[in-house]
């Protein structure tokens, strides 16, 4: 097949997948807006992966259901707000504005709770015995499927009815594509948080240290930082950028939050981080961008049925050909 | 005063000992150094001195206070600041950067401007280079960095672990005149090296360690005067 792929291109493939290179092409600037305002969640949680990562070398498989917490969060904040289930609500501006941010607040400390919670009820014990990196991974895996099924327990394997709080409506265009109110409020409100988290970590002596912690964890013990302290606090900030993620998720879906709805996610979240360089904040910001864009170009080219396979693709073939991703790791060297 | 007191130290790796019963002492204003084949145990001692590694037995104590169990990163509160092995700068950071990790812990803003401005004195190179990354450098002006670094911490006790290894003979030179310049301006420092020449004629007095034991102790001038000790120690020289 391989041999006459021009031919299968010309004919515009075969019959378990075509190329439509027409709608890529027509549909290219609608997709880069698109993707730039999903990408941006991406980005969001995509941080948390690669902050731990950085100064733990673990990967935290755990993180996605940090994430659906903080979706939870928002939604019952919606709910206690009276927002009705189902439905598109019509609140005044202001109020709609208030309401969203304390619904932020709300899904930020939820996740950040959760992180906190894991990392010192799972791996902090784990660093006491000092267990090898398997267990560690194995554990996280396992804390994900056991918040996972709790929170199915608790609710129910449906999805909840989706609330919506502001009705998309175009803005303005650019390049002939509208620009939603939903999808600008969110891309900006992600940039703001990703801007302030990287100078954090890039300004300040807080900052610094888990840097210092990320490069050479005893000489940062050697120069005085607390390390416990630095792993407690890469957590939180990744929880507390997983919830804002999460708001702007079910701000930007139309289907309700589901129990498993991190899993997606999650395991696009951290290709996101992959692609930018695991380790790396900057790459994170990066890869969440370019994986909301990507994943828009191959469902126009391939069909939607194809959508998550680009994901998938995407971190196989980083992982295979160039595992340190598009900036390298290495949280420290993303400085300035 | 004796600033440092190791009494009867047994430090394992798992099963493996790697420090028995091992005893010093630093006072204060001292320059002592710990002199040692490869695999003696010198940096194990300064992990141990710096809380990295825990003991099996012994204790520590400084200043007189047992801090035998006290976490490592409340002993560099406490003034004790090692530059450890192999200069380990943080190499994703500015030379600012490295040096601010320095004084990570000091929130004295006034002694702090002081301090960079001693450092930028002992080491020009560093204030011309304040913003290349430190993993950037050479090995001469790493080492400096580390050295400036562990300054930057204004350490009652230095700990310094091989600063001399790896660099070419003028670079050497010049990182034993500035510990001795350190010294002389009122910081003791506990040195490790394998340059036992030029360790041994710095240092007030000195430590032989063999197999994780104390083998010799004297001051340094004794030991460099010692045949038995330039066979083993000063063959290169
Ligand atoms: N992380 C480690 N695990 C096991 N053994 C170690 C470790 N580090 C050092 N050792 C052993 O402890 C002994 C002392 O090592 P070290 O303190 O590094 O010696 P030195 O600094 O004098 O060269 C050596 O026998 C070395 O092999
Ligand atoms: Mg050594």
């Amino acid at each position: 097949m391989i041999g006459n792929l021009p031919t299968v291109l010309a004919q515009g493939g075969v019959d378990w997948i075509s190329f439509d290179i027409g709608r890529l092409v027509d549909q290219f600037w609608y997709n880069t807006v698109n993707g730039l305002a999903y990408g941006s969640i991406y980005s969001l949680v995509a941080v948390g992966y690669t902050l731990v990562y950085g100064v733990l070398k673990l990967i935290n498989f755990a993180h996605s259901e940090v994430f659906i917490v903080g979706a939870f969060g928002a939604y019952f904040t919606f709910q206690f707000l009276g927002y009705e289930s189902g439905g598109i609500a019509q609140a005044p501006l202001v109020e709609t504005i208030v309401n969203l941010i304390l619904a932020l607040a709300v899904a930020m400390i939820c996740s950040g709770l959760v992180a906190l919670t894991l990392e010192r009820v799972a791996y902090r014990p784990l660093r006491r015995k000092k267990a090898p990196r398997l267990v560690f991974l194995i554990t996280a895996v396992g804390a994900s499927f056991a918040i996972q099924q709790a929170i199915m327990l608790w609710r129910n394997p449906n999805p909840e009815l989706a609330i919506q709080l502001i009705a998309p409506r175009p803005l303005f265009e650019v390049f002939g594509v509208s620009v939603t109110n939903i999808q600008l409020t969110v891309f900006l409100a992600a940039l703001v948080l990703l801007l302030i988290a990287d100078s954090f970590i890039n300004r300040t002596r807080l900052g610094r240290g888990i840097r210092a912690v990320a490069q050479d964890p005893d000489t940062a013990t050697l120069m005085g930082v607390n390390k416990e302290r630095v792993i407690m606090l890469t957590f939180i900030i990744g929880g507390l950028l997983a919830g804002a993620a999460a708001l702007f998720y079910i701000m930007q879906i139309p289907q309700g939050v589901v129990y498993n709805g991190g899993f997606l996610l999650g395991i696009k979240a951290f290709t996101a981080a992959v692609l930018g360089g695991i380790g790396n904040l900057r790459g994170a910001l990066l890869g969440g961008f370019l994986l909301g864009v990507f994943e828009n170009y191959g469902q126009s080219l391939l069909g939607g049925q194809w959508r998550d396979v680009v994901a998938f693709v995407v971190l196989i073939v980083i992982l295979m050909f160039r595992p340190t991703g598009i900036l390298g790791e290495s949280l420290g060297k993303a400085r300035v | 005063m004796t600033l440092l007191e190791i009494s009867d130290v047994s430090v394992h790796y798992g099963r493996i000992r790697a420090l028995s019963g091992l005893s010093l002492t630093v006072e204060e204003g001292e320059v002592v150094t710990l002199i040692g084949a490869n695999g003696a145990g010198k940096t194990t001692t300064m992990r141990t001195v710096s809380g990295l590694l825990p003991v099996t037995s012994g204790s520590i104590t400084f200043e007189g206070d047992d801090i035998t169990r006290l976490r490592a990163d409340l002993r560099v509160v406490r003034g004790i600041c090692q530059s450890p092995e192999g200069r380990a700068i943080f190499p994703g950071m500015t030379v600012q950067e490295n040096l601010d990790m320095g004084c990570y812990t000091r929130k004295d803003r006034a002694a702090i401007a002081e301090d960079y401005e001693r450092v930028f004195s002992l080491f020009p190179r560093l204030e011309e280079r304040r913003t290349q990354v430190g993993g950037t450098m050479s090995g001469g002006e790493q080492q400096m960095l580390a050295l400036g670094r562990a300054l930057m911490a204004r350490p009652r006790l230095l700990l310094l672990d091989e600063p001399s290894m790896g660099l070419a003979p003028q670079f050497i030179q010049q990182i034993f005149r500035i510990i001795t310049e350190i010294n002389e301006q009122g910081t003791t420092v506990l040195l490790v090296e394998q340059n036992a020449q030029q360790a041994l004629s710095r240092a007030h007095r000195a430590y032989i360690l063999d197999a994780g034991e104390i083998t010799r102790t004297g001051t340094g001038a004794e030991l460099l005067a010692d045949p038995s000790i330039k066979d083993a120690y000063l063959g290169v020289g």
